[in-house]
């Protein structure tokens, strides 16, 4: 579904990624692990247009989009959710939906999709009138993930679902997002520093470590990898 | 009593031209975080097409008046559009005080290619609009104060509806309340950013328009003290803040009208912005301004 091929990133003099590879195969969830400043974030926001890649490529059900403006690339059914959730804090969860169909025009699939969202995380439903800065850290990350499936994505992204989250709601938004995969055929790219959560929910996964590649595979078996387990997993 | 309503409704109608062109400047710096100098002459470039537009229909008639105006209006929604297009835009992912000293630069290139085209003298405004006074009690009021009031208000009711009821105006605040999000769920944000200064240049064009009616003398530099007293109404309101503009407006129009008509006139543009300074002593933020606390 999703492939990037030696992607090059730099910012100014600084390079962020040095020449990754990877492909996505459609309905998978596939994790990119790492600790900070590997380049995770890096990497999907050039993937979602927000930042351009100096040399390399990424394509999309076999388009390039490489050199696409954002939202060109989210009509294509590729949705982002970014890192520290970025949901629109004075609007209200309501609003901040219909943004997420921004580019729909049909109402009747508008309409279907809020249903869906509400299925997934009913406590949006309770919060319409609410505005977004006033929700909780993971209220916001649902009401995030809510915003981009309005969209009708075929492909999403999330950078760092767990961040600032109670840890109680980290076990809930995780069982969502396998639930977003199962049952709607979403594909997924998950960008983790909690890598025993993001290996326990994905098939695949990368290790990414100061802009490159340097571990890929089968999700199970990296979780039982020594030297991963000792850099990433806790011992 | 009835020369304080006299003064208020005076002060009223110069804060409500204050207002028109002060939410030029707020929604601007609420989608690209800077100041548009220029748009003080937008405001006067408003003026001049009304004033062309005048001699060529009948003075004094309803419909040429509203012709007027809105002919204005789209003419310097367009001139909006276009600077922003050719000047702001190249410069936009470089530091904002590029684009701040720009948009000076902008202000006097309008300035003095108008006194090259227009003429430096200045000129009289046609009486575009019916011109009637009546007597309320001992209160005179002029069609031309309740033209002005009568337009303020109602664009300021459409400029709410836009920017609250329409996919484009709930586009405009996502993209002020954060421009990579608003990219990431599909907006545009340069077509976004373009109908802001659209927006925001017609509301010059009749704050232009209004002033002229009720000071009929225009030159190539009238934007200068308005624009300077809009700006200042934008930040006393809270700057990025469209309801604090309209109400910084009104506030500094009439405390100004009500100190000029005291025995203080001759300071009233001091006494005015000494107002505004205590106000900006205990309220930093301005009157409705915010300082957002970023929740994580």
């Amino acid at each position: 579904m999703l492939t990037v091929t030696d992607l090059h990133v730099s910012y100014g003099s600084i390079s962020a990624l040095r020449g990754i590879s990877f492909s996505i195969p459609a309905g998978a969830i596939v994790t990119l692990i790492g600790g900070n400043g590997a380049g995770k974030t890096t990497t999907l926001r050039t993937i979602s247009g927000l930042l351009r890649a100096k040399t390399g490529k990424v394509e999309f059900l076999g388009e390039d989009i490489t050199a696409l403006p954002a939202h060109q690339i989210v009509a294509r059914g590729l949705s982002h959710v970014p890192e520290g959730r970025m949901v629109f804090s004075n609007l209200t969860v309501d609003e901040n939906l219909s943004m997420g169909a921004y580019l729909l025009s049909d109402k009747a699939l508008i309409a279907k999709n809020r249903e869906y969202v509400f299925s997934v995380f009913p406590r949006m439903k309770e919060r319409l009138k609410q505005t977004a800065g006033t929700l909780s850290g993971g209220e916001q990350q649902m009401l995030a993930i809510g915003r981009a499936l309005m969209g009708n994505p075929k492909f999403l992204m999330l950078d760092e679902p767990s961040l600032g989250i109670a840890p109680r709601l980290i076990s809930t938004i995780f069982e969502k997002i396998v639930e977003i995969n199962q049952s709607h055929g979403i594909t997924i790219l998950l960008v983790e520093q909690n890598a025993n959560l993001a290996l326990e929910v994905s098939q695949q996964a990368y290790v990414l470590e100061t802009g490159s590649i340097v571990m890929a595979g089968e999700s199970k078996k990296l979780r039982a990898d020594p030297q991963l387990k000792a850099t990433y997993l806790g011992g | 009593m009835s020369e304080f309503l006299q003064q208020l409704l005076n002060g009223l109608s110069l804060g409500a031209i204050y207002a028109l062109i002060a939410l030029g400047y707020t929604m601007v710096y609420g989608v690209l975080r800077f100041i548009n100098f220029a748009h003080s002459d937008v405001f006067m470039v408003g003026a001049f097409i009304g004033y062309y537009l005048g001699k060529l229909v009948p003075e004094g008639t309803l419909w040429g008046g509203l012709l007027v105006l809105s002919g204005a209006m789209i003419g310097c929604a367009l001139l909006g559009m276009f600077i922003e297009r050719v000047v702001y835009r190249p410069l936009r992912h470089g530091p904002t005080l590029n684009v701040l000293i720009t948009a000076i630069g902008v202000s006097l290139l309008l300035e003095y290619t108008g006194q090259i085209v227009f003429g430096a003298a200045p000129r009289t405004f046609p009486q575009i609009f019916p011109t009637a006074n009546y007597h309320v009690g001992s209160l005179t009021i002029s069609s031309n104060q309740v033209f002005v009031i009568g337009v303020a208000i109602l664009l300021m009711i459409a400029l709410q509806l836009i920017v609250f009821k329409t996919k484009i105006g709930t586009a405009m605040r996502a993209v002020s309340l954060n421009p990579k999000a608003a990219q990431l769920v599909g907006v545009n944000n340069n077509v976004v950013i373009s109908f802001t200064f659209g927006l925001g240049s017609a509301l010059a064009a009749a704050g232009g328009i209004l002033y002229a009616m009720n000071y009929p003398s225009i030159d190539p530099l009238m934007g200068v003290m308005p624009g300077l007293k809009a700006f200042v109404a934008a930040i006393l309101g809270g700057i990025g803040n469209i309801p604090g503009a309209a109400l910084g407006g009104l506030l500094l129009g009439t405390v100004e009208t009500f100190i000029g008509g005291s025995q203080f006139s001759t300071y009233k543009d001091a006494i005015a912005f000494a107002i505004l300074i205590v106000i900006l002593l205990f309220k930093p933020a301005g009157l409705l301004g915010k300082f957002t606390i970023e929740k994580v």
